[in-house]
């Protein structure tokens, strides 16, 4: 039984674990199906987590290695060329192809297969139909396409990384022409292609997954439970399949016209090239902008597809553990609403250097900084909902306030950069580094694992390790701050990202103790996250049964079912919804749970 | 063998963490549950505002660290301009985010958990979420009325008078050309160039306004004068970045962009202000394009009118160094 659960006893145990053996006997399952190819929607979503968490060690890892050049640029490491020989770290050192592979494959990863497949795959699949009332998506078959789809396209990146020639090395937003000329690069020869052939797979799961999340929240919702009372996790996964299924096509046909520019003599990104080496290309009259146009109008969006979940997660976290409804429900959806549509109007402030007419980079500062409006509604929003609470700090809620603290910190550095003005100096700067470090992948981390935390019991129907659980949260919390804060006073000096080495440089080469500080914080956070990882496999199957049905005392539906829910989530009646899902500290009680229905004296929300 | 060692203290410092935090499970269970859950939410309230003071000081004293290590004097006019863009922005985050995080960590450790205390239902109010909509939309206006003063003023056009000055970048390095005496640029096309016979820009030498033209690897401008970079790529993209310019510019094959600033000091007195003799101006690629991406030095020399006028009457035009080394003879006797 969990700490919290025994203030809020919940006297129904022995009869949830019969639910429980019964529920899963309902139909025949052989391992594959119940494993593999399960059209389960929670399998799914825990098939989608442990791949993204495989992703996030080895997206990690490759951070502790370039860190590790930039830290302490004299060193030799012996290890590193033994493990990965002497074309890529000859004398112990990283060599620049090599560093310039591992930023590239850092990003896309922890973009693209942690933050995007990992996070919205995971909650999407696991609570659309848990807190909506459905019985599983609206097309699980699909459903489990999704998924092989981003099987297969992390088949094809793990691949690229052992060939000849290194995986693509041209930066996660692989700009042409350098990511279109072989000789330009050694990360633009076969690399690149397999690095196109795996987003491409990438998008078709995104694609699948995304129009599943958005029928089943429209269509399959249980009696009762008009969109209004959806908990903002599901409108916030709403909102982020929105953005994907509009934004992610355009990625895609950027990238077709990338292939046909590498391969088939077109000029879509081409013109007045002349190669290293001695050749000019036929190639004329294409633009390289037009690139940057098409990766950007799925680039930002993307990082919105990568915080909305996270700012549902948090929030549905943040108001459960307060006790209290989250402050200002239908202003949390008008303002997820709102970035959702502006998301699609911003992406030219990436390139208010790349000769873009002023006029024009004018009217996206102007869009791109009206997105902070709703941001702050969200912030107030969230501080509101802690104040005058009854908290918990769960492992989930200490994530959950350090998500509103990264959230913060990230969005004000985000004025600087929206700010054309600003932008002339900090562009393509650390500054850039640590802006959207702390705002997109601290923050979608911290969200990310929260949520973790919060519906580890759901489903496992097990308790993960209080205590190494605050001790990941406070080194994860306090090193990400000490890696990305001082990083922006490097962003101001003017020093350029995607740099091996700053010591030949006059202007740049003030930095080497910093350098050498962030990533020693780097490694040891690094670290911390094994812990997590050791935590939860070991929990998995060892750690503290979950014995009530209701662990976190919540209001909404998943947690009606039973602890350990078969395929088809509960075993009679779909439970029907009379109220909405923040019914907390109302009329003296500490909460209400959707399911029951309004006394005769009571006002609905 | 160090490094097996490391590996091995890692792998035994894991075990302890994991064997310490099995064992306070055990013990939480002993103690009682709501004992244990007490005892921990004490220590994690009080964590909170332990976060926010170090916090608090740490942002104080990594300003004291590195305030003199960020933005070099601005160099130029326009820096000035982005400099004081940069205060009103800094002015009014840090207001915000010193706020917003005294009351984010406040609040958890003051509402944290308590026997006696009943969470307050409270929903919504409409009142307020007017105020957080309007004050934020107030004062974004403001930064956006301030930045595109500035940004019209550093975009626009660059005055009549300015000196034109053409960058080309190419994997790794910088190519500059000066339009010489007719201060016209020859017509180039970039079929034609040929590193071996000294052509590295496609000049064409039909076009009688390049006989003039001088190419040189590293850039000298004058002082107190408005300069203007017509910037080129020659292979990928790649950017020129002047720090102490606070300036920035794309360099996209087959489309030029263009950049201008007024240097306020030459080379010599940027020595003494920054106190450092070996200081020169650079042009950093922020922009990457390869392996070579981090070592894509230029530099450039701002020197005094007279400096830069006998400077640039020293120079040999590009078709002259050429057709000196085609027929030697004849270029000795001009």
């Amino acid at each position: 039984m969990s700490n919290e659960a025994s203030i809020h006893p919940v006297t129904e145990t022995s009869h949830d674990v019969h639910l429980d053996e019964h529920a899963m006997h309902h139909h025949k399952e052989t391992f594959i199906t119940k494993y593999v190819f399960s059209q389960d929607h929670k399998m799914i979503s825990k098939q989608f987590l442990i791949t993204g968490m495989i992703w996030a060690i080895i997206g990690g890892l490759m951070s502790v290695l370039f860190r590790l050049q930039l830290g302490y640029p004299d060193e030799h490491f012996q290890i590193l060329q033994d493990v990965f020989g002497s074309k890529w770290a000859a004398n112990g050192q990283i060599q620049p192809e090599f560093y310039y592979a591992l930023v590239t494959m850092h990003g896309t990863i922890l973009v693209f297969f942690v933050l995007t497949g990992g996070l919205s795959g995971t909650f999407a699949n696991f609570l659309i139909p848990l807190q909506c009332g459905a019985r599983d998506m609206a097309s699980p078959f699909l459903n489990m396409l999704s998924y092989w789809f981003f099987f297969g396209a992390s088949i094809v990146m793990l691949t690229s990384l052992f060939i000849e020639t290194g995986p693509a090395a041209g930066g996660w937003t692989s700009y042409p022409p350098l990511s279109a000329l072989r000789d330009a690069s050694e990360g633009s020869k076969g690399g690149m292609d397999l690095w196109i052939t795996s987003m491409a797979m990438f998008v078709v799961s995104s694609l699948l997954g995304g129009l599943n999340y958005i029928s089943t929240i429209l269509n399959l919702r249980t009696k009762g439970m008009s969109m209004t009372r959806l908990p903002l996790t599901i409108w916030a996964i709403l909102f982020t399949a929105i953005l994907g299924v509009l934004s992610f096509p355009v990625l895609l046909s950027g990238l077709i016209l990338l292939l046909f520019d590498r391969h088939a003599g077109t000029s879509f990104y081409l013109s007045d090239i002349f190669i290293a080496g001695g050749k000019a290309l036929p190639n004329e009259g294409g633009s390289a902008i037009l690139y940057q146009h098409l990766f950007w109008f799925l680039g930002h969006p993307e990082v919105y597809i990568i915080i909305l979940p996270a700012m549902g997660l948090v929030s549905e976290v943040l108001s459960v553990n307060s006790r209290k409804p989250i402050f200002g429900y239908m202003a949390m959806v008008g303002s997820l609403f709102a970035i959702t549509v502006l998301a699609f109007l911003v992406w030219a402030h990436h390139m208010f250097v790349t000769g873009l007419n002023p006029f024009l980079g004018s009217v996206f500062v102007l869009l791109t900084l009206l997105i902070a409006v709703p941001s702050a509604i969200k912030v107030f929003n969230w501080l509101t909902t802690l104040w005058r609470g009854n908290i918990r700090f769960t492992p989930a809620m200490l994530f959950a306030i350090g998500f509103v603290s990264t959230f913060i910190s990230g969005g004000l550095t985000g004025i600087f950069l929206g700010n054309s003005t600003l932008d002339i100096q900090l562009h393509d700067t650390m500054f850039v580094v640590a802006h959207f470090h702390i705002v997109m992948g601290v923050s979608g981390i911290l969200g990310m694992f929260a949520g973790i935390y919060h519906w580890f019991p759901k489903m496992y129907g097990r308790y993960m390790n209080n205590v190494l659980s605050y001790i990941h949260f406070w080194i994860t919390f306090a090193g990400a701050y000490l890696i990305f804060w001082p990083m922006h006073y490097e962003g101001l000096a003017g020093l350029p990202r995607r740099y091996l080495d700053y010591r030949q440089w006059i202007s740049f080469n003030q930095f080497g103790d910093l350098n050498r500080f962030i990533s020693t914080v780097a490694m040891i956070t690094f670290a911390v996250q094994l812990l997590f990882v050791f935590n939860f496999f070991y929990s998995i199957f060892k750690g503290r049964r979950v014995m009530s049905r209701n662990p976190w005392g919540s209001t909404t539906l998943e947690w009606t079912a039973p602890i350990r829910p078969g395929h088809g989530n509960w075993p009679g009646e779909i439970p029907e919804v009379h109220r909405w899902p923040y019914d907390y500290a109302k009329d003296g009680r500490e909460f209400i749970p959707q399911t029951e229905p309004l006394g005769s004296k009571e006002s609905a929300h | 063998m160090s490094t097996f060692f490391l590996i091995l203290i890692l792998l035994f410092g894991f075990l302890i963490t994991f064997q310490i935090a099995k064992a306070s499970e055990y013990v939480g269970v002993l103690k009682g549950e709501k004992k244990n859950f007490e005892q921990n939410n004490k220590v994690n309230g009080f964590l909170m505002i332990v976060f926010l003071v170090l916090g608090l000081i740490g942002v104080y004293w990594c300003n004291e660290i590195y305030r003199g290590k960020i933005l070099g004097e601005s160099a130029s006019v326009h820096g000035e301009q982005i400099d004081t863009m940069l205060y009103i922005t800094i002015a009014i985050t840090g207001v915000v985010f010193v706020i917003t995080q005294i009351l984010l960590f406040w609040f958890a450790y003051k509402y944290q958990y308590s026997e006696k205390r009943q969470a307050h239902y409270f929903p919504h109010n409409n009142r307020l979420e007017v105020i957080w909509t309007v004050v934020p939309a107030i004062f974004l206006t403001v930064l956006v009325g301030f930045g595109l003063f500035y940004w019209f003023r550093i975009t626009g056009e660059a005055p009549a008078d300015a000196n034109q000055i053409e960058v080309t970048g190419k994997q790794f390095g910088w190519i500059f050309r000066y339009p010489g005496k007719d201060h016209t640029f020859g017509k180039k096309y970039y079929q034609n160039i040929n590193d071996g016979a000294n052509n590295q820009l496609g000049l064409l030498w039909d076009d009688p306004y390049s006989h003039d033209d001088v190419v040189t690897g590293e850039m000298t401008i004058e002082v107190n004068k408005p300069v203007k970079l017509i910037i080129n790529s020659r292979d990928v993209i790649h950017d020129v970045g002047l720090v102490y310019f606070r300036q920035k510019m794309d360099a996209v094959p087959g489309t030029p962009t263009t950049l201008w600033f007024i240097p306020k000091f030459t080379t010599e007195e940027m020595k003494k202000r920054e106190g450092n003799p070996a200081f020169d101006y650079e042009i950093s690629c922020d922009q990457m394009c390869g392996k070579g991406h981090y070592t894509m030095r230029g530099v450039i020399k701002v020197v005094s009118h007279e400096q830069y006028v006998i400077w640039l009457a020293g120079q040999k035009s590009n078709y002259d160094q050429v057709m000196a080394a085609k027929t030697p003879a004849v270029a000795e006797k001009n």
